[in-house]
């Protein structure tokens, strides 16, 4: 504060003082606490470019990385029949859905999006964190089986990108059986002989974790991604004990045999590339043998 | 006991006192009219309070330490019970019991979680707390109900997966999944009966079946109803409010398709009747399988993805 923002009265302050810079021109860095300029981080997909501190991405702005070009098409959704149970804490269900609606532009926390990565067909199903946490009901499975669904009949690999605290609260049980409904939806994926593929990122926890983000045939993380079932602080409660600093990181999944690899965002679309290419290509044939009628197969 | 059954355990202690009154005195005092009285009355105010039960008793009867668990049903309803230990990667969890034996005349795969009953096998059971190992038993004995084709037979009874630092170095979360899964991938026939508590993925690794049955006043939830409380409420003085508004109860569960049955319990609750609960439960069961026992493995695996793909609807 300076002797003149103290002298001048409230209006004209606001005047004097007009911010030369906006909001959003810097960001800060949460591994490492620098500034970072808003378009260089951005630009780097939310990657600090000191200490490579892999911060929350866009649901948008995550599958323009991932797909070749940044183009994709997003698939719709069926509407949904919102707050089944009519569930009321201190707000109502259906009033943080309006709020998550607004906020978002997005009809719940999953986006569906079919597109090629190096020139391999691929569905992905992503979550946006920003919805409600990226909780997983109903709306959420939708996004699941539908991906799963168009994999199948476009006999493409299948992703599901996480970015969730878990099951959401409002949907109860129904939230609950999400977690079979999701096992099941990508069930279909590898009967059908298709890779099956989770990019695990900050956060993918609780029943969201416990479900489909588990049986994949591959596990990719994100450097640091929170990874687990339960809550740290849960844990810390029962057990009683400081839990180690690098619990359920990324990293430390790699370390217990739950990830296949850690890999950075920038060569997150080369690397799923690499392995597309590798299952799908010899793949190719017995999936369109099995497309085949029965008789061709004989012979 | 449960506050809302004080004046009925008051009574009965009365009606106690009288019956030994009787018993030991030859006076001429006639006490039998007056325990048929007590009696009558305690009945009826049971059948007052259970009739009324609000989500938050039924989360207390649903928790009632006196309530049959694993191992009773197992006694009464299984012969032959054959433990099997070990998911053959880390250690035994008896958290999760799993095993063969004969149910009236046909070999069963049974699991379930067992709390434990006093302090010492409340330990040992982790309060019915299962960690990886015991759900990757769970797993190994579904593979194996898939290869000696045997209907499976699930009691679920725990808080939830147990919370620590071994269970998450060791995967919890990917155990679970994995679970899930194998009950997915059966081909025999698969009857999950929620005994007590339902809670969460702990419960629902064993319980992805043909048939899920509650009974009457068991309860079956995403989350406790005091961990919600704290997370939505941002305190666990509002549990009540939370089981009420999480629908956690069987009846609320049946009408919206996410339980097939509801299996009526002993007036007062099971806790008052252990063995008529579980020859009800029995009952149910061997009614169940006869069914599902019609239908081929591999239909009864479509159906079981199609209710589970229907799952919110």
């Amino acid at each position: 504060m300076s002797w003149i923002t103290n002298y001048v009265r409230p209006k004209i302050r606001a005047l004097v003082l007009q911010k030369e810079i906006p909001d959003n021109m810097w960001d800060k860095c949460l591994g490492c606490d620098s500034m970072l300029f808003h378009r260089e981080f951005q630009k780097n997909l939310n990657v600090c470019h000191h200490c490579g501190h892999h911060m929350m991405i866009g649901v948008m702005e995550r599958l323009d990385s991932m797909f070749d070009d940044a183009k994709y098409e997003v698939i719709e959704l069926a509407k949904n029949n919102d707050d089944p149970l009519k569930f009321k804490d201190v707000k109502k269900y259906s009033d943080r859905l309006k709020d998550a609606r607004s906020k978002t532009k997005r009809d719940d926390a999953i986006v569906v999006a079919y597109g090629k990565i190096k020139g391999n067909d691929i569905v992905i199903s992503a979550f946006d964190f920003k919805f409600m946490g990226g909780s997983m009901g109903k709306a959420v499975g939708d996004g699941i089986v539908k991906g799963a669904e168009l994999a199948v009949e476009k006999k493409c690999p299948f992703m599901v990108i996480p970015a969730s605290g878990g099951a959401r609260m409002q949907e109860s049980t129904i939230s609950l059986m999400q977690m079979p409904r999701s096992i099941v939806a990508v069930e279909m994926v590898k009967d059908a002989g298709l890779p099956y593929i989770v990019l695990l990122t900050y956060p993918t926890t609780g029943g969201v974790s416990a479900s489909f983000a588990m049986v994949g045939d591959i596990h990719i993380a994100e450097p640091k991604a929170m990874i687990g079932f339960a809550g740290r602080r849960v844990i810390e409660e029962t057990i009683r004990e400081k839990l180690p600093a690098d619990f359920q990181t990324a990293e430390y999944l790699l370390d217990h045999g739950m990830v296949d690899m850690v890999v950075h965002r920038q060569d997150m679309a080369a690397e799923v590339g690499k392995i597309l290419d590798l299952l799908m290509v010899p793949n190719k044939a017995d999936i369109d043998k099995n497309d085949q009628p029965e008789t061709a197969k004989q012979a | 006991m449960l506050d809302f059954e004080k004046q009925v355990v008051e009574l009965e202690a009365k009606i106690n006192e009288l019956q030994d009154m009787n018993d030991n005195d030859s006076n001429d005092i006639d006490v039998n009219s007056e325990i048929t009285r007590m009696k009558n009355k305690a009945n009826k105010i049971l059948k007052e309070s259970y009739k009324k039960l609000t989500p938050q008793q039924k989360v207390q009867v649903a928790r009632h330490p006196e309530r049959p668990h694993f191992k009773d049903y197992i006694e009464e309803l299984i012969e032959d019970f054959t433990v099997l230990a070990g998911d053959r990667y880390f250690g035994e969890d008896i958290a999760l019991m799993a095993g063969i034996g004969r149910f009236r005349g046909q070999t069963c795969i049974i699991m379930g979680q067992e709390k434990g009953n006093d302090t010492t096998s409340r330990i040992a059971h982790n309060f019915g707390m299962p960690k990886p190992e015991g759900y990757r038993k769970a797993q190994r004995l579904m593979k194996m109900a898939n290869q000696f084709n045997l209907p499976v037979i699930s009691l679920v009874d725990t808080a939830g997966a147990y919370p620590g630092l071994g269970a998450e170095e060791r995967g919890q979360s990917e155990a679970i999944a994995k679970s899930i899964e194998s009950c997915l991938r059966l081909e025999t026939p698969m009857i999950s009966v929620i005994i007590g508590e339902g809670g969460s993925g702990g419960a629902i690794a064993i319980a992805a079946a043909d048939k899920v049955i509650m009974l009457e006043h068991s309860i079956y939830s995403v989350i406790s109803p005091e961990g919600c409380a704290s997370i939505l409420w941002r305190s666990a003085e509002f549990a009540a409010d939370a089981a009420k508004a999480l629908k956690l109860t069987a009846q609320d569960l049946k009408k919206i398709n996410i339980i097939d049955k509801i299996i009526k319990e002993p007036l007062g609750g099971a806790h008052r009747n252990q063995s008529e609960t579980i020859q009800s439960v029995g009952d149910e069961i061997e009614k169940t399988l006869k069914e599902l026992a019609k239908i081929d493995g591999k239909k009864l695996k479509e159906n079981r993805h199609k209710k589970y793909l229907a799952m919110g609807s």
